[in-house]
């Protein structure tokens, strides 16, 4: 965002409304600041390559490569050295005519899942995948049960039980005064 | 009334599990084995291929054919890497141990460094390397699985790497962890 888009005062004459309004201008354009810029480049001009395919390929790629220095970023977001070291890896990878998923194997093959940012699923996965699933499946049945339950006790309370003879003979003798009036 | 008493013992179930199982990582990482240390997949596989230059005169550089035989521990460091400046003391206080004498060889790969930079460090701090070679733009580094120095991969005598350390030995982690390893792998 460009520094001439806020709204200045003008030197050498008032500002038209009071300054109050300017402050929250102000206060507006700065908190919207942090949604409008997107993430800082990490890739250096001399690592894009020639091929505009192949370079979108290796950012898309690196996208979903963990840096392992910094460990929630992705190496297209690193700064770090090694970050830098991975993105040139990657694209003479590709370079030399590595499908996605063998590059991606590549790295894999020397430092493991984690560099992955998306955990592939399988037996060592299982919990992290399928855990929130069984989560929420827990929920439902808790939330079920509970409405079962309530709407149960509520049946049984007014509606279910029979009146008792004693209480058949109240009911007809207020019902009977009723009509008399 | 049964339900009651189960939704009111539910909340503090979860609770104690969460307790234990925080608990638990806090011990694990007391013990050092803190989740931003990432697990090795290179552990019990064969050294990368790799041949790299020497990095002084009087001492030769390092390839895989050098590994096996005997078992080896090859140190990743850098004269830039402030742990490393921790840790080189106590590896050339290790060499000068006579329960090492034969049986464990230590060599050294200088990551990622200027060449001239690294021979002052040996130089101003002594050399416990009996080879040392020089990974320049850290590529060996990447095929061993490095991400930080200094690291450490304990080789065996096939030439499969049996241990790695993460970030600098310390005295603790030399008794505990690598000594009985070694001597468990000359057996």
């Amino acid at each position: 965002m460009k520094m001439s888009a806020l709204p200045r005062a003008v030197p050498g004459r008032l500002p038209a409304r009071p300054p109050v309004r300017w402050l929250g201008c102000l206060f507006a354009v700065l908190l919207l600041l942090p949604f409008m810029q997107g993430p800082a480049r990490a890739v250096q001009p001399d690592e894009v390559l020639k091929d505009p395919q192949l370079e979108t390929r290796a950012r898309d790629l690196s996208k979903d490569l963990r840096c392992l220095v910094c460990q929630n970023q992705s190496i297209d977001d690193s700064d770090a050295d090694l970050a830098r070291d991975l993105r040139v890896l990657l694209r003479q990878r590709l370079v030399a005519g590595d499908s996605d998923a063998q590059a991606k194997q590549y790295l894999v093959d020397r430092y493991g899942d984690y560099v992955l940012l998306k955990p592939p699923f399988k037996t060592t996965t299982l919990v992290l995948w399928l855990g929130p699933l069984v989560l929420l499946l827990c929920g439902i049945w808790v939330a079920v049960g509970f409405y079962r339950r309530r709407g149960a006790a509520q049946g049984e309370t007014e509606a279910s039980i029979p009146l008792n003879e004693a209480e058949q003979k109240r009911l007809s003798k207020l019902l009977a005064n009723e009509r008399k009036r | 009334m049964m339900p009651k008493r189960w939704t009111t013992v539910l909340p503090l179930a979860v609770f104690a599990v969460l307790v234990a199982f925080f608990g638990w990582r806090l011990v694990l990482i007391t013990r050092g084995d803190a989740p931003n240390m990432i697990p090795s997949v290179m552990i019990d596989k064969p050294a990368p291929g790799f041949d790299l230059p020497p990095l002084v005169l009087d001492r030769p550089g390092l390839k895989t054919a050098d590994l096996g035989g005997k078992v080896t521990l090859i140190n990743f460091f850098s004269s830039w890497c402030i742990p490393c400046r921790a840790e080189h003391p106590l590896l050339v206080d290790l060499m000068n141990q006579s329960m090492v004498q034969g049986k464990l060889l230590l060599v050294g790969i200088d990551y990622k460094d200027r060449p001239e930079d690294g021979r002052g460090w040996l130089s101003r701090l002594g050399n416990p390397y009996q080879a040392i070679a020089m990974d320049r733009d850290g590529r060996v580094g990447i095929d061993f699985g490095v991400y930080g120095v200094p690291e450490s991969y304990l080789i065996d005598r096939q030439g499969r790497i049996r241990y790695k350390q993460v970030g600098p030995f310390t005295p603790d982690d030399i008794r505990e962890k690598l000594l009985p390893l070694v001597a468990e792998l000359n057996k």
